[in-house]
């Protein structure tokens, strides 16, 4: 903490002596005039004090300054401000670039590895990448191929760089890392390449492994601690997760952790999600799978559990749980709790405690949702904290090689990685969320190293009747209510900002940037960029003027629908509007666009 | 596995002739003239789709509608019409004859370019596609003639009776 501390001071002093950062950015509750971590601050909240673009004036927002990555691919992720220097990276081939923001975003340096593009196929759903982080003077970036390298934040320079994984047996970096204290915490992709997935933690000073916590094997490799770990209250046994699969299926698990990281700096707990189990065949691996979609609270020192919560038992659906956790502190039922609020692609909306990981909240958050009836929420029933399953829509229970049909949401959940924020002045989450249903079929697959492991044919579109396939929710995670929404003709795939204005910022598949109150939803101010949104908005303060930044570039799993459209099978011929094909709105291109109030 | 066997040899004379704009052949007409346990070929052997006069497939097309949907849609989309990020194979099957196909497919494909990294990786040791690349083939030749339309095939032919033994047998 110091060291990143004093080097933070120093650059300050240096370059903007005015300009002081706050003292120790771990522990900030909200992003303000810098956003220094991929969320803005390390409760994942999104949430910046910023005020001076408000809801009276957001409509005479104009576009600032612009700047183009040169890259094509998905642009998922976003900037990050520290002092005068924006950070920002691009997907595969994962350009960094640094930009003065003194002199009109002029190019410090640029960092641009040399990798094999073998791992590009092994990247499932395009070769996206979701941000670097900062800390100890230096940018952490997880590379395509698993390099963790560190830049020196003033020159670009490598500092260090390990391989945190395996691509050629389908392991990849996507993630933003996170940095908190003297660690920078990664996670890797390949849940559809039969990777068992891990979360770690690495020294920011040399790059020394630490600990690294699988999602499944024995408790010697999750860092579980037996009878101290525990699972909705209570403790958990010796190998639990071994013994929730048939043999040693664990070995090629799943479990990724591509997902966003969190951390409360009062019970030192670092959390975050971990995706679908391998294959994508329920058949194929009886039993819970555990620990396949789960949410995770390990100890940021040690690894060692505290405590954990697997959401989709056996999924039979593809309801990857590695959405955000965002950290917040509120009042249900008069009480204040501190609370983790999650929302997953399964389409429940999760409140939880975050120091027991007791269960308080658990409702849809799409009202389309089918797959289950409920969550247990009674502690004293068998199946607390399980979902209630509807068969009609268990491909698992439908058995190989049946098409089920209808099943809500579909696999790329009701809401996938853009994340969502949480306005503290509002009380209110703000969730981009997909409006889609699917077919899914599965069947018999054979393993090998590197190569796709899927196992199932699925069929998406929009739930019967309607024609919008996303809707931008307001929603109040004490009570598990939808408070208003925006419907959006395409699932909303960019990831959302609040800020102390009462603006909230969002980014769509078709190319607009929109500003909507926070209050009630009410656009305010749209813009259409040069490509398609799937990226994260941020805000930062320079020269006392607020800037809102986002990064267009349509791709990632939303791009693959871009060209055809999706269908709907039961509609007939002639089914137009919301089925349309997303390439008649927007194309490929990586660019920047910044936003801020005309100036007098 | 002979199959095996023939792709790999297919992809080494791919590579040697090095020229990939060479477009002597072409896959031909379509028409299915011959059959072989519920398997269909064109006039030149080459495997190739039945669509009855009901809409009814045969049934290697439907399988092969399965098995692209669960293979190859991450990158080229669904019913083979691309994406952001991998070419639409419907179009792509107007020109490409089915050695080169199976030869791609086997082999992986590269095009990077600072705009553009385009690469196919080479799938000849993937069970979950080789076994069924005549399935893939044909589905996608008869979307390329837009004989077979988006989306799951309505209908389909009974499964051939010697087609499970040669599935399990190419599986393992």
């Amino acid at each position: 903490m110091k060291q990143s501390f004093r080097y933070g001071m120093l650059v300050t002093a240096a370059l903007v002596s005015s300009i002081a950062l706050a003292p120790d950015v771990f522990a900030q509750d909200a992003a303000g005039k810098d956003w220094p971590t991929p969320a803005g601050s390390v409760n994942g909240q999104r949430y910046s004090t910023l005020n001076q673009i408000n809801a009276q004036n957001a409509g005479k927002l104009q576009v600032a300054w612009t700047f183009s990555t040169g890259v094509l691919r998905g642009h998922e992720g976003q900037p990050l401000v520290v002092g005068d220097t924006m950070f920002l990276d691009t997907p595969f081939p994962n350009t960094v670039f640094a930009l003065d923001l003194a002199h009109d975003g002029k190019i410090l340096w640029k960092y641009e590895p040399k990798q094999d593009p073998n791992v590009i196929p092994v990247m499932c759903c395009d070769t996206v990448n979701r941000g670097v982080a900062y800390g100890d003077g230096k940018i952490f970036l997880h590379q395509a191929d698993t390099t963790l390298v560190a830049l020196d934040a003033k020159t670009g320079k490598v500092a260090w760089s390990v391989k945190t994984a395996d691509s050629s047996k389908g392991a990849t970096g996507t993630d933003a890392p996170l940095v908190v204290k003297d660690k920078v915490y990664v996670g890797v992709s390949g849940g559809e390449f039969g990777v068992r997935g891990w979360f770690a933690a690495y020294n920011v000073a040399d790059g020394k492994e630490v600990w690294r916590g699988y999602s499944m094997g024995p408790d010697s490799d999750t860092l579980i601690v037996p009878g101290k770990t525990t699972d909705l209250g209570k403790a958990v046994a010796a190998d639990s997760s071994v013994t929730s699969w048939q043999g040693d299926q664990w070995k090629i698990g799943g479990g990724a952790t591509w997902g966003w990281k969190s951390y409360d700096p009062k019970t030192n707990l670092i959390f975050y999600g971990s995706g679908n189990p391998s294959t994508w065949n329920p058949s194929q691996r009886p039993g819970d799978n555990k620990y396949s979609m789960t949410i995770w609270a390990r100890d940021a020192d040690t690894g060692a559990v505290k405590w954990l919560y697997q959401m989709t038992p056996h999924d039979q659906w593809d309801y990857d749980g590695v959405n955000e956790m965002v950290l917040t502190d509120q009042k249900i039922d008069g009480q204040d709790r501190r609370l983790l609020v999650h929302f997953d692609r399964n389409g429940f909306g999760y409140t939880l405690d975050r120091d027991t990981g007791a269960l308080l909240v658990a409702q849809k958050f799409d009202p389309a949702v089918n797959w289950a009836t409920k969550i247990d929420l009674d502690p004293k029933s068998p199946t607390y904290g399980r979902p209630e399953l509807d068969e009609k829509y268990a491909p698992g229970h439908n058995g190989q090689d049946v098409n089920s049909t209808n099943i809500c949401p579909a696999a790329l959940g009701s809401k996938d990685e853009q994340p969502s924020a949480f306005s503290p002045q509002t009380g209110l989450f703000y969730v981009p969320t997909n409006h889609v249903c699917m077919d899914y079929e599965p069947f018999r697959v054979s393993y090998t190293a590197g190569q796709p492991y899927v196992g199932a044919t699925l069929a998406m579109y929009p739930p019967k009747g309607d024609t919008n396939m996303g809707n931008f929710i307001a929603w109040d995670a004490t009570k598990g209510k939808i408070v208003w929404s925006d419907p959006e003709q395409f699932s909303a795939w960019g990831g959302a900002l609040a800020t102390a204005g009462d603006v909230v910022f969002y980014g769509t598949l078709e190319g607009y940037l929109k500003a909507v109150d926070a209050k009630t939803g009410k656009l305010l101010y749209k813009f259409k960029t040069p490509s398609g949104i799937i990226g994260n908005v941020m805000t930062y303060e320079h020269d006392g003027r607020q800037f809102v930044a986002v990064l267009s570039g349509v791709g990632g799993w939303a791009g693959i629908g871009l060209a055809a459209g999706l269908t709907d099978p039961h509609a007939g011929l002639g089914a137009v509007g919301g089925y349309a094909a997303l390439n008649q709105y927007t194309s490929l291109g990586g660019a920047l666009t910044v936003f801020a109030l005309p100036q007098n | 596995m002979p199959n095996f066997a023939r792709t790999l040899l297919i992809t080494l004379i791919l590579t040697a002739s090095g020229a990939p704009f060479a477009r002597a052949e072409m896959p031909g007409d379509p028409a299915a003239v011959s059959q072989d346990d519920g398997k269909y070929a064109d006039k030149d052997g080459n495997p190739t789709y039945k669509v009855g006069p009901d809409g009814k497939v045969d049934f290697y097309s439907y399988t092969g509608f399965v098995r692209y949907s669960a293979n190859c849609l991450q990158c080229h989309g669904p019913d083979g019409l691309g994406s952001t990020y991998a070419p639409s194979l419907v179009d792509a099957f107007k020109s490409l004859t089915y050695n080169e196909v199976v030869g791609i497919v086997a082999g992986g494909k590269k095009d990077v370019s600072a705009a553009q990294d385009l690469v196919m990786p080479s799938l000849g040791e993937n069970k979950n596609v080789m076994c069924y690349i005549d399935a893939i083939y044909i589905y996608l030749r008869a979307r390329s003639t837009d004989a077979i339309g988006r989306g799951r095939p309505a209908d389909h032919e009974p499964k051939p009776p010697g087609y499970s033994d040669a599935e399990n047998s190419c599986m393992g």
